[in-house]
């Protein structure tokens, strides 16, 4: 199993990330071992050991539908890179509608 | 963006191909705080007054999920007929666009809290309504996005526009995701079905209180997906129309969609499987994103929250809290009032079922309450483009106004008008009265009068009755009427006439 130049180049512009050939060649050898690792794991779980999704053992963990108050709004535009007219202003979004 | 043209007729285009239809549907819940976080969801607040560091995607907040959201979920899959998750997760729906401050989206993938349902939806035909079974594949939760805008272009859409901005207070909203298996078979009734089934799963919604379900606040969304295929051939491409949040618009959608589609395929053409985004204002949808790359949101079980596991004494716990549900509801009413299928479905159309109901109970005849509601107020609301229910008339003043009327103080011509006062917000029933001066002539000298006038106009009709051709008093109370503009008894005038000449019936 292994894990192809063009997969890890795919999984760069998902994430956002501008790759160069080299840091192409480091990560997919890179990953490819990590994915390695994986799979002997999966060798030795059986079908009834499902993959873990949560470390603990918890279940039904629910907050009551009560409204508290958030922050406030001059705060939370003081942290944001900008603002306009009340609302976070960002870059252009180009063909994703 | 293709072309709005090169459409077939739809009849030419049901000839020759079947519709296959899928319908997703999207509902806010209306729970006090959203789904992750206690921000208030009320809607309208200033932008971004309603937001907190987990909703805002802050590092190191944590979600915790709000149980009423799963209560109103749980109760919308048993009215749905669905199975109950006894154990399922949420899931992260990777994706980078600032409707979304995490950059993922909080979902659930392949384990839906309720699945495999149906709901029956009847649909009207030319002969008579029929029930169709639109089968459900799941009812899953989610959280909504915030809202851009697109700013800085000529035309306010994300093409040309400098930067957008964003209000957060929706991201976060409870939402829950109806999705029907295909529905297939339907053929010309294709539109009609999809239309009711939205109707129907928002009569729903309103039965359950789990939403206000309003479209035009973007409260309740719906997205078509709509193929075609010659008989016997297997399905073909389908494409995904989004924006389309009015029943009305459900149906042109499907419609426009079906005749889109067979000028393609009849011209030699194939059909792209894309998004598409719906108009109201021309009825039409232009292409969106190509989705020919299937979309790589990279689901996994999202870390930040545990399982969700119903237990079973939960689950009947809530399904004795459902209430009748919208279908029994008008076979009941259909029955008490007397009614056959076609009016049923005249005053479910015009919105008027619960309204109907609460005028009845408000003390008014079941007949004359369904006159008002189906006759000059649903008149009045298609005029305005408004819902039946946000006319701003009650079933209370319809009341009052039967009363009036039953006490010969009005008659069916002046209530309209009373009507026409409420709708204006001019008042009270009483105020409305009394501002215009509507009320019957019943004082017998003033009507007296009239008749006398009305008979000196016209001699040769006064003969007639005297000789006995009682039809022909029907032009001297007309000319009454018209005399007094509407405000008399039009049977007291007749009473009064006949006895002026010595009449009898
Ligand atoms: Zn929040």
């Amino acid at each position: 199993m292994t894990i192809s130049r063009a997969d890890v180049a795919h999984l760069g512009r998902l994430a956002r990330l501008e790759l160069t050939d080299d840091e192409l060649d480091h990560y997919s050898t890179q990953l490819d071992v990590i994915l390695q690792a994986v799979a002997r794991i999966s060798e030795v779980a059986a079908d009834d050991i499902p993959p873990t999704s949560h470390p603990v053992p918890m279940e039904n963990v629910f907050r009551p539908d009560v409204v508290v108050p958030g922050v406030d709004r001059d705060e939370v535009f003081a942290a944001a890179p900008a603002h306009e007219d009340d609302r976070f202003r960002v870059p252009r979004i180009l063909d994703e509608e | 963006m293709s072309t709005t043209h090169d459409t077939m007729p739809f009849d030419q285009a049901l000839a020759s191909f079947e519709p296959v239809l899928g319908l997703e549907v999207h509902v806010e819940l209306g729970t006090n705080s959203k789904m992750f976080c206690g921000c208030s969801t009320v809607f309208g607040a200033s932008p971004n007054t309603q937001v907190c560091p987990v909703c805002l995607g802050l590092p190191g907040s944590m979600p915790v999920v709000n149980a009423m959201a799963i209560e109103s979920t749980i109760r919308i899959g048993l009215a749905l007929n669905c199975t109950i998750a006894s154990w399922c997760r949420f899931a992260r729906k990777n994706y980078f666009y600032p409707d979304m401050p995490k950059d993922y989206q909080i979902s659930q993938y392949d384990e839906p809290l309720c699945s495999n349902g149906y709901l029956d939806v009847t649909v009207p035909t030319d002969d008579g309504p029929t029930v169709v079974r639109v089968e459900i594949e799941r009812v899953h939760m989610e959280e909504d996005t915030g809202k851009l805008l697109h700013a800085g272009g000529a035309t306010g859409r994300i093409h040309g526009a400098d930067h957008s901005l964003v209000d957060y207070n929706r991201a976060g909203i409870p939402l829950v995701e109806i999705v029907t298996k295909t529905i297939e078979g339907t053929g010309a009734l294709a539109p009609a079905v999809a239309k009711a089934y939205v109707a129907e799963l928002r009569d729903l919604m309103r039965a359950l209180d789990v939403s206000d379900v309003r479209m035009e606040e973007g409260s309740m969304r719906c997205d078509v997906n709509l193929s075609l295929n010659r008989p016997g051939d297997g399905w073909g491409t389908r494409s995904e129309t989004k924006n389309v949040n009015s029943l009305r618009s459900v149906e042109r959608a499907v419609h426009s969609e079906i005749e889109r589609q067979a000028a393609l395929l009849t011209s030699g053409g194939r059909v792209v499987q894309e998004t598409r985004h719906f108009h109201e204002d021309t009825g039409r949808s232009t292409s969106g994103r190509s989705k020919e790359q299937a979309e790589d949101y990279r689901y996994f079980p999202e870390p930040d929250l545990v399982p969700v596991a119903p237990s079973d004494a939960w689950i009947e716990e809530l399904r004795a809290t459902l209430p009748e549900l919208p279908s029994a509801k008008r076979d009941r009413l259909k029955g008490e009032w007397g009614i056959n299928d076609f009016e049923l479905q005249t005053i479910v159309n015009a919105g008027a079922l619960d309204l109907v109901e609460a005028t009845i109970a408000a003390g008014v005849d079941s007949a004359a309450a369904r006159k008002w509601w189906t006759g000059e107020l649903q008149r009045t609301a298609n005029d305005r483009g408004v819902e039946l229910a946000d006319l701003g008339v009650t079933p209370q003043q319809v009341r009052e106004v039967e009363a009036l009327i039953a006490s010969g103080a009005l008659n069916d011509k002046l209530a309209r008008q009373v009507f026409e006062g409420l709708v204006a917000q001019e008042g009270t029933v009483a105020q409305i009265v009394s501002s215009r001066g509507l009320a019957v002539v019943s004082d017998d000298g003033a009507l007296l009068a009239a008749i006398d006038d009305a008979l000196a106009a016209q001699p040769d009709v006064a003969d007639k009755i005297r000789d006995g051709k009682v039809q022909a008093a029907g032009a001297i109370v007309g000319a009454v009427m018209k005399a007094t503009r509407g405000q008399a008894d039009a049977a007291k005038v007749r009473a009064l006439l006949l006895e002026r000449l010595g009449v009898s019936e």
